[in-house]
This record gives structure tokens, sequence and C-alpha cells, in this order.
């Protein structure tokens, strides 16, 4: 085991902070616009507003939560990565699932919209 | 429109008025006289002796691990006669009722009696019991002095404990759930059960899970930042390791749990449309979702007694664990599997083929690494020298019990076989067949092995005997006609049967629990016979089952600082390798020890999670916004108080450690 | 793994730590309070899987065409964006210990925290105000519990940040402070984080069904 660290290392530079800000307000604006504006048709953007969320979601880990491989000996990302297999598996699990009760058993979901 | 509550409001005391005292059932008033003259004699004793001072300063405000551990092992066994009287009367009943006999519970009770015993079992039985010996064993065995955070470790115990008591609260004022253990809707929605027992049900599981989840938190940092120098990852005694399993496996599946109920108490306090019949919800939304939870748990609840298992076999075979690499590996394994077979509990609810082949298929695979563990014990054992002490005897017991329980669980993982089977006694024979082989007779090893080193004199064999060769027949006895019932088609949760063919199989499964009974019983008397005899029994050494780790380094009971001087960690087994080389015990250079300070504000907010539940359960509004408004502005006051540890003066430590001394040279002068 | 030598005779020193130092006071907050926030990331992965189920089923009342306002979303974002710049800016001032300094950015983070709830209760009461209320349908029960869950989220961390700035004032920039200051910091980006899968799957997704 190493040494204790010093504190220090998890914090953010001035620079880190105004890199993290410009592009997430870059993130954002991009999605908000894609969807207000309609340049492309809908499943594309689907697409995109969600390819630029993933990235953005990764801005906010690097400049503001300050996620390193080194933070913690690496129990950091360790644990996230654990984290978000395990979100993958509940959110990819449940749609599966659920979807497959819906077309075996229930009223598929466009009829729900209709049936109070 | 919504549907209302059944029950007549009042602003003051929302739903609870005198009618929710159930004065008319004979039962529960008999139950509570006994409760009530026995909390009487206990608290009289108390008072007499004058041991609240000491119970207060002492335990209650304690932020030791190893005494809240104990605590945690107090609260399952007075839980575990709870859940057992609870099983006792659904097998009376089942013996009974038969051929047009009613039996001596009317429906609403035998509903109630079942839900407890599953809740009870579970969250207030096996999860204590695991929670206590992961907190008393792990920092012994990582060479720590406490826990990461050993406030929250308070705080957590007191809220598991409040879950506990608002449990129990609900057998005398109000009702439980009459819903099965998991409350699914549309049956636990307010449109089926307008009364308090699910909201019973949803506080209790909600503020102990609050414990729950950050007695996992703790557990997990202490295990990964606290260990001794030099004990790696492939250093860490396998315990350890199922402990840090197991934990992380609460942290990643306990929110699951907790924002699942929170949605089910949206749909009865503000009738929202989750999990109703209509609106767009979806019941087999919660089905699923309380299921990512469920079967996670399971793997919480054996992970650290396959440790135990581990650490026993291998002390009482006086060999290495045989395949620690893969015994460790299987442990991660059997972590991440454990999340993508959740759909097996409910195979019949329609998903289709692809799905359930899917989960069928995981199933089985899951079962591989933990065949692998079985393999380990058994080469563990192969060639040994084995004494057939206490906790080897539930060891073995263990073994053959849980595999056959396990190859059940297989035949339920293929999709066919569970259509038939699915929610018949052949299920609640399989998963007790797991439970109880696994987690209770778990238990009891892991009790009788470390019950030395945390009192200081061993259990009585005698009656440890008795109450082991009542158990195992008595198990086999109880659940045997099970499966044979579910092979006939017999559904779970019946109150009546018709069919007198069954009543054979009902009253030997009867004798069976009776026998469960006489030890349980047994076990009550081998406490009280050790504790009567525990000069006969004492154990001064530290290390009465010339074990491997390092929690046998130290005194029993060890010191509150636990170790003098922290252990540096070589190998696996640290105690056999500083035993066999004889390193001298160091006996001066102490210095003063830093330990955390005791505090009550672990049991207050407990106190005010409990009346707020209550309040919510009752819809005592105004109470329940006083209740949690205590609660964070306690949180906050505490926050405010920043000096929270002390130093052991030096001299302290000096004295113990002579005493110590002296202790050691009078048995090496005795041996 | 490395492959240390076990030493080979039985020095006292080789198996006992007789020079300790002890870990330094809160050496394990910072992981502790990470592995919160990943439980806490796992409850609100439920309420997204809910939403995902759920979100669909209008039951014959409105949708996400008839009840989202994305200028309005928009402008709750920029808000939660500007109140992680400013904490940032807080946390650097820490880091030199400008006390005073850093109170002011504080204080702004907090306003604009609660900004964004202000903006958040106006969009709530208007959507209950037209009828289109929690219990309304379960596209509606999953849409106001995940951004409720948030808000409250936003909530809780408000009231936290008030009394992180009463503790500073009181005992000044001592080494619990900091730590908790950072805990803060972490919880605060955090949201951030959520609130961009909420507009990008709540709100911007949903203008697309």
């Amino acid at each position: 085991m190493s040494a204790h660290h010093d504190h220090s290392e998890s914090h953010g530079t001035m620079r880190d902070y105004v890199i993290g800000f410009v592009l997430s307000v870059i993130l954002t604006a991009i999605p908000f616009w894609l969807v207000m504006a309609r340049p492309l048709d809908a499943s594309t953007t689907a697409i995109a507003i969600m390819v630029l969320a993933v990235v953005q979601m990764i801005v906010h880990m690097i400049y503001f939560l300050h996620m390193s491989p080194k933070t913690e000996d690496g129990w950091s990302i360790t644990s996230l990565v654990f984290t978000l297999i395990v979100v993958f598996i509940m959110m990819a699990g449940s749609l599966w699932v659920m979807h497959h009760l819906n077309t075996n058993m229930m009223p598929m979901p466009q009829d729900m919209r209709n049936i109070p | 429109m919504a549907p209302q509550s059944a029950l007549p409001y009042s602003p003051i005391f929302g739903r609870l008025s005198l009618e929710a005292i159930p004065y008319h059932e004979p039962i529960l008033v008999g139950t509570f006289c006994a409760v009530a003259l026995g909390g009487i004699a206990v608290l009289g004793l108390i008072t007499k002796f004058r041991l609240w001072g000491y119970l207060w300063k002492e335990w209650f405000t304690t932020v030791d691990h190893k005494r809240i551990g104990i605590m945690y092992m107090v609260l399952g066994l007075i839980m575990f006669l709870r859940g057992f009287a609870d099983a006792l009367m659904m097998r009376t009943q089942q013996a009974l009722a038969v051929g047009g006999s009613e039996g001596f519970l009317p429906a609403h009770h035998y509903d109630q009696v079942f839900t407890a015993h599953g809740v009870i079992m579970i969250f207030f039985v096996a999860m204590p019991f695991i929670t206590g010996f992961m907190n008393y064993v792990v920092p012994l065995q990582i060479g720590a002095r406490d826990v990461s955070f050993p406030f929250l470790n308070n705080f957590s115990f007191w809220m598991t404990t409040a879950g506990a008591v608002l449990c129990m609260a609900s057998l005398f004022i109000g009702e439980f759930a009459q819903t099965g253990w998991l409350a699914y809707p549309p049956l636990s929605g307010l449109a089926y059960s307008p009364n308090v027992g699910v909201d019973y049900y949803i506080w209790c599981l909600q503020i102990a899970g609050v414990g729950t989840t950050l007695s996992g938190i703790n557990l997990i940092v202490t295990i990964l930042k606290m260990r001794a120098p030099g004990m790696g990852l492939m250093k860490m005694p396998v315990f350890t390791w199922t402990s840090l399993c197991a934990n992380i496996l609460i942290v990643a599946s306990f929110p699951v749990l907790t924002a699942v109920l929170a949605l089910l108490s949206l749909d009865r306090y503000v009738h929202t449309d989750f999990f109703t019949n209509d609106f767009g919800g979806n019941a087999m939304m919660y089905v699923n979702l309380i299921w990512i939870w469920g079967h996670p748990e399971v793997y919480i609840l054996i992970l650290p007694l396959f440790g135990a298992f581990s650490e026993i076999t291998a002390t009482f075979s006086g060999k290495r664990l045989f395949g620690y690499t893969s015994m460790v590996y299987a442990t991660v394994c059997i972590t991440i599997l454990s999340y993508v077979v959740w759909l097996h509990h409910f195979f019949t609810m329609g998903s289709g083929a692809s799905v359930n082949s899917f989960f069928g298929i995981t199933t089985m695979v899951i079962s591989i690494p933990t065949g692998a563990k079985l393999f380990n014990w058994l080469f563990t054992m192969y060639r040994g020298r084995i004494r057939f002490e206490l906790p080897m005897m539930w060891t073995v017991a263990f073994m053959l019990t849980f595999t056959i329980g396990g190859m059940t669980g297989v035949m339920l993982a293929i999709p066919p076989a569970d259509f038939v089977l699915h929610n018949s006694l052949f299920l609640i024979a399989h998963f007790h067949n797991v439970i109880i082989g696994g987690v209770l007779f778990g238990s009891f090893a892991a009790i009788n092995f470390w019950w030395p080193k945390a009192f200081g004199f061993k259990l009585d064999k005698f009656w440890g005997k008795v109450s082991f060769w009542c158990w195992v027949p008595g198990f086999w006895l109880t659940f045997t006609p099970l499966y044979i019932l579910g092979f006939m088609g017999v559904t779970r949760r019946m109150r009546v049967f018709d069919d007198t063919g069954l009543h054979p199989l009902l009253i030997i499964s009867l004798i069976g629990a009776l026998t469960i009974a006489c030890g349980i019983g047994a076990m009550l008397v081998q406490f009280a016979v050790s504790i009567w005899k525990r000069d006969e029994l004492r154990e001064e050494s530290g290390d009465p089952w010339d074990a491997r780790t390092l929690e046998w380094a130290t005194s029993s009971p060890p010191p509150a600082y636990n170790f003098a001087f922290t252990p540096k960690v070589h190998s696996l087994d640290s105690w056999y390798e500083i035993k066999s080389r004889h390193v001298a015990r160091p006996t001066e250079g102490f210095k003063a020890i830093h330990m955390p300070k005791n505090t009550g504000t672990g049991i207050i907010l407990a106190g005010f999670s409990l009346v707020t539940g209550f309040a919510l359960v009752w819809h005592i509004w105004w109470l329940a916004i006083v209740g949690f408004v205590a609660i964070v502005a306690g949180a906050i006051y505490h926050t405010f108080n920043y000096k929270r540890d002390f130093y052991i003066p030096v001299e302290e430590v000096e004295a113990t450690e002579a005493e110590r001394t002296r202790q050691l040279a009078a048995i090496a002068a005795g041996a | 793994m490395s492959t240390t030598t076990i030493p080979e005779g039985n020095a006292q020193a080789d198996f006992y730590d007789l020079h300790e130092h002890e870990h330094p006071e809160g050496h394990s907050t910072m992981l502790g309070f990470w592995i919160y926030l990943m439980s806490d990331c796992l409850i609100f992965a439920i309420l997204f899987a809910c939403y995902a189920v759920l979100g669909g089923n209008y039951a014959a009342g409105p949708g996400p065409h008839d009840l989202f306002e994305l200028p309005l979303i928009a402008l709750n974002t920029a808000m939660l964006l500007f109140s992680s710049i400013t904490y940032g800016f807080a946390m650097l001032a820490m880091q030199r210990d400008k006390v005073a300094q850093m109170q002011i950015w504080l204080a702004i983070t907090g306003m604009f925290g609660l900004a964004f709830l202000s903006i958040e209760l106006y969009e709530f009461s208007h959507l209950i105000h037209i009828g289109a209320t929690p219990q309304r349908s379960a596209f509606l029960s999953s849409f106001f519990t995940l951004v409720g869950t948030h808000g409250l989220h936003v909530t809780f961390g408000s009231i936290w940040l008030v009394t992180l700035m009463v503790q500073v004032a009181r005992k000044g920039l001592i080494q619990a402070n900091k730590r908790r200051l950072m805990c803060l910091s972490l919880f605060w980006h955090f949201l951030d984080v959520i609130w961009i899968g909420v507009f990008t799957f709540v709100y911007l997704m949903g203008m697309l069904r």
C-alpha cells in the first residue's frame, strides 16, 4: 500500500474549471439546439444527443470531479466502473425484460398511451 | 378515483385510535402479556442492578466495532426467536387445518404471520447476524483498531434496531402487511391493502435499509484503507474478502430496494401510478426492480458465511486453505454474476423464451463458482487432521445441506421446470435449504468459533451437540415433506387444505419444526450454561482453536484498541506465521493510542427516525414533520462537534499489556 | 501482485509495526463519500429505469410535447452549470486559504442553486395547475419522481452549503472543514452529472418522441 496521499491531488486548477465550463456549455448548447431547431431527423438527433450527454458526463467527471485513475489508489475509478456496469445491467435488463413482457402479456405501450 | 384509507382520521392522532390495539385477538393479547411481563422483568433487573448508566456509557453510545458487533448479534438473536415463533405458528396451522378444519389462525392473522416471518428472518435476523460478524471480525482480521467511520457504525446499528422495533410495534399497534415478504403490488397497493400493514412494512425496511447501506460503505472503506502494513489484497483472509464482496453488494443493491419502496410508498401516500392497474402503471415493474435487489441480497447473506466456513475448515483441518486464489476469484465472480440472474424469481411472469433461457443459463453459471468453493473446502479437509469441534460440525452439516439446496436451486433454474414448481412448497423447501443450511448453520458455526474471542470462554460442548443433533435432523424432517408436497402441486402461503391426503406430510413437517424448537432451546441453554460455567470454560491464550488469522493474535476479549502494535503482514496466515516462528510479542515501547470518542448521537437520531416512521405509518403528519426536522437538525448539530477523538494514555496501554504478559506467562507456566 | 519475500528470521520488527504512524484524521472520508455517491447514483438509475419503462404510458393524458418548455429547461440547466463553476472558484479560493473570497463564491453558488430550485418549482406548479399532476399517468408519476428527487438532492445540498458556510465562519478553514467542503464539491458536481442525464433523457428525448 502506498503512503497516504496529500489531499491536494484531487484539487483542480483554474485552467481545469474554465476548460470544463466552456466544454460543458458547448455540449449543452448543441443538443438543445438540435432538438429545438431540428436540423436532423429524429433518430439521428436522438443518437447525437445521447452521445453528447455521455461526452459531457465524462467532461464533468474529469474537470469538475477531478477523476483520475490514481485517485484513492484507483479505488474511485474502480468503484465508478463497477457502478456503471451495474447501472447498465439494471437499465438494459429492465427495458429488455419489460419490453418482452409487454409484447407477450400486455397491450403495447402505444395502446397504453390511450388507455386510462 | 384513488381509494382512500379504510380507517377514520383525526388531525392529532392520524389513523391511530384505540381500535388499532388488537385486544380482541386472544393470541396477540397473550403474546403482549408475555412480552410485557418479560420486558418489565428485564427493565426491573437493569434498574435494580443500576445498569442503565453502564449500558448507556459502555454499550448504547459505544463506537467500538467489537461491542457494536455483539449488539448486532443480540438483536439478531432476539428477532430470531420472534421469527421462529411465527414459523412454528405456520407449521401448526397447516398441520391442523386439513379436511374442513379452519385451524387456529384466522386468514388475516395467518397472512401477517407468514409476511412477518419472511421479513424478520431476512432483514432482522440474517442481516444483523452477518453484519455483527463482519463488524466484530473484519477490523481484527486486518489488524485495524476500529472501522473507518466509528460513529456511523453506531448510527447504522441503531437504525437497524429502530427498523426492528417498528416492525415489532406492528404486533401490538395495528397490524403488519398481509402481502408476503416482498409486498408485490397491486396487492400491496392502496386498493387492496388500505390498512397500515404495508406502511409498517415500508418504513421498517426503509429505516433499517439506511443503516445497512451505511454500514456497507463503512466496511468497504475500512477494508480498503485500514489494512495492516503489508496486507495486499491477495493476503487478506478469506473472511475479509467475502465481507468486502458482500458489502459491495450491499452498497450496490440496497439503494435499489430504497428506491423501489419509495415508489411503492408514493403510490400509497400520494396516489401516483407506478404499480397500479390503471393510468399506465405496471405492477410487474415492481417485481422486476425488487428482485434486482433481491437476488444480490441472498449472496449478501451467504458470502460472509462462506468466508467463515473457509476460516473454520482451514483451522480445524490444521492446514492452509486449499485454493485460496480460486476462492477469491469465485467470490468476485459470484459478486458480478449475482446481478444478472434476478429474473429467475419470476420466470412465469410471461417473458419470452429468449429472456427466460438467458436468465436460466446465468443462474446455472453462478452455481459453478459456488461449486468450486465446496471442492476447495473438501480438499482442505482431505488428509487434514480434522478436529470435530462444534464449528467444524456445523460446517460439515452445511456442506451436505447446502449442496442439496443448491441442486434443487439448479432444478428451479430450468424455466420449464420452474413453471411447474413456481411458488410451490418445493420453492419454500429449496430456499430454506440454502438459507438455513447456509446462513443459519454458518451463523451457528461462526458463533461457536468466535465466541471465545469475544468473551474469553468457550461455549459448552455438550449442549452445543444437543442443539446440533436437534437442528440438523429437525431441518430435514421439516423440509423434506415440503419438497414432496411441492411436487404434488401444493402452493405456498396456504392456510387450509381440503385434501386429507396431505395431512401426514404436514404433520411430519410440524414434528420437524418442533425438533428445531428443541435445537433452539438447547442453544439458549448452551449460552446460559456456558455463562454460568465461564470459569471452567475460561480460555485465556486468545487462540483457543490454534487458528491462523490475526484476530487470534490478541487477548480474548481484545482490548479496546485491539492491537498495541499493528502487526506487519507477510503472508496469508499471518498469525500462523508469527506463532510458528515464535516471534516475541513486544512488551515495551508502547505509545498512547488514538481512538474515537463515544457519542449518543446515533441512538438519538435513530430514535427520531423511529418516531418519524411511526408517524408516517399512522398518517400523523405533524409528528412526521417534527420528527424529520429533528433528524436533520440533529445531524447538523452533530457536525458542529469537532472533538470526536481522544488518546488512550500510554500508562493505560502499558498496564493492559502488562496484564496480558502475566496472563500469557501463567499459561506458559501451566503448560 | 508484488512478490515480497517473507523475512527469514523472527525479528520482532519484521512482524510488528513498532514505530507506526497513525492514520491521518479523515483519511478515509473522501473515498467513503465517493462510495456513498455511487450508491446514490443507483437510486437515480432505478428512477431512470422507471421513466424509461413507464415514460410512454400517458394513459390518454398529456405527453412531453404538451408539457415541456425547452427554453425554461435551458435556463435551468444554465443555473446549474453556473453554480458548478462558481463552486469550482470557491474551491480554488479554499486552496489558497482565502476565506472571504471563498465564502462569497459559496454564497453565489447557493444563489444559483436556489434559482434552479425556484425555476423547477415554477415548472412543477405550472404543470400541476394545468392538470398534469403526478397522479395523472405513469408517465407523469415517473417524471415528477425523477426530476423531483434531483431537486430534493439540490435542496439538501443547499442546506449543507449554508451549514458549511456557518462552520467555516466559526472555525475557519481547518482541515476538517476543508474535507467537508471537498465532499460537498463532489456532491454538487455529481448532481450536475445526474442533471445531464435528466435534461437529455427526460426533456430532450421526450420532445423527440
